[in-house]
């Protein structure tokens, strides 16, 4: 049938399906698995470009927006006043774990057997670190913070203005602020919110800052931990692939170890952006 | 790639994880730049605001390029390839654009709705009281 078509293109000696993709030629040089890999990823991308137009749209429509240097500025070990500290050392674990995977997809061309299950290993450490990292901000911001999914205690101070309680102190417009609270006797949790007063001589209580904040935060990292949690599951699976000999009879580098770390930068790559809007801009 | 030897390629890989993280160090410095944390008063700077911003945007950009051009591999593949992947995202240009222009559009809105909303409606002069003869006035 179709062996001698594909014989005869060296491409496609590679391809499991035999007669790629019954033209007898791939389009692109590139196998089915591959290239499909490579159009989901598009897809994926108009996903997350999707949400992450929605959070520029409706921080535009804001008058105030909290200012991230001040929402994200707690690490682990009792760390405060420390802005951006720890998501950049997240993003460093992230990008790292690209290096490895880029390393176990040279040694795949290699047919290194060993060599693919070390840097594969190493990529999943670093894929369940980014995701302690992530386990642990969400729940200094749920836990300790009180922000869910409709409150934001993460306020901006429109106008210049001053504290009126014993705590004094005044304020610059566009401060951020964190509005405490305690649990009262009968458990439940109540806010603090503290009178101010603005320049403008109107008094008023700290006011919670933009409800959608809470929403597109949760969302939008939780979409792309989501994204980072499947990619360790589909790494690992493939790793045992990989250390059981599986790949070494197909004799195509290791293409699949490829294909999984096409999907791995991605998940790099996407950080790039959340990374950008959310914790930078 | 055929062409490079593998000691060669093992170095590129590390070149590459050295410029991300120094361009990743560079984003973190200058957007902390922009919000005043390390020159005092920076943040009241518009024009410094802005300008950070539009480095770190552009920083962003290159780091997106450099992952998808040299860890996947797509400066290897075929320039079809590349095209019918890459050229469907500049459709997220117009995108952007119109949806920052809502968004400032919807903010617009609410200011002028908040404002109309505080101006007395009196088209008949009813609520201006210096021509009304109050009863108790008369006695």
């Amino acid at each position: 049938m179709a062996t001698e078509t594909v014989m005869e293109h060296d491409v496609d000696k590679h391809d499991d399906g035999g007669n790629a993709w019954s033209g007898a030629k791939s389009p692109f040089k590139a196998s089915y698995g591959k290239l499909m890999m490579w159009y989901f990823l598009l897809s994926d991308a108009f996903t997350f470009a999707g949400f992450l137009i929605a959070y520029g749209a409706i921080r535009f429509s804001s008058p105030t927006w909290p200012v991230p240097d001040f929402v994200f500025s707690t690490a682990p070990f009792g760390v405060h006043d420390a802005p951006l500290i720890f998501v950049t050392i997240m993003s460093f674990l992230l990008i790292i774990s690209s290096v490895t995977m880029v390393r176990a997809v040279q040694e795949g061309h290699r047919e290194n057997k060993n060599g693919v299950v070390f840097w594969m290993l190493l990529t999943i450490v670093g894929g369940a670190g980014f995701l302690g990292c992530q386990a642990w901000e969400w729940n200094n911001l749920i836990g300790t913070e009180h922000m869910t999914v409709n409150t934001n205690p993460f306020g901006s101070h429109e106008f210049a203005g001053e504290y009126l309680d014993e705590k004094g102190g005044s304020f610059d417009a566009g401060d951020s602020y964190l509005i405490h609270g305690h649990t009262a006797e009968n458990g439940e949790f109540q806010w603090d919110q503290r009178p101010v007063r603005y320049e403008t001589g109107e008094t008023t209580v700290e006011q919670f800052g933009p409800k959608s904040f809470g929403a597109l935060f949760f969302f939008i990292t939780g979409f792309h931990g989501f994204h980072v949690f499947s990619g360790v599951v589909f790494l690992l699976i493939i790793c045992i692939n990989v250390g059981s000999g599986l790949y070494v009879e197909r004799k195509n580098g290791y293409e699949m170890v490829e294909k999984i770390g096409l999907y791995w930068h991605f998940v790099d790559l996407v950080w790039v952006f959340v990374f950008l809007v959310f914790y930078l801009l | 790639m055929a062409n490079v030897s593998y000691e060669e390629s093992i170095k590129k890989v590390y070149w590459g994880l050295t410029l991300l993280a120094i361009v990743t160090l560079v984003e973190v410095g200058v957007s902390l730049l922009g919000k005043g944390h390390i020159i005092s008063g920076a943040e009241d700077m518009m024009w410094l605001v802005y300008l950070t911003g539009l480095i770190i945007i552009v920083l962003s950009i290159y780091k997106a390029y450099f992952i998808i051009y040299e860890f996947m591999h797509m400066r290897y593949e075929v320039k079809g390839l590349a095209v019918s992947v890459l050229l469907p995202t500049a459709l997220l240009i117009w995108a952007i654009i119109a949806f920052f222009q809502e968004g400032d559009s919807w903010k617009n809105r609410r200011q002028q709705i908040k404002e109309k909303n505080q101006e007395k409606i009196d088209p008949q002069g009813m609520y201006d009281d210096s021509d009304v003869i109050r009863l108790d006035e008369l006695g």
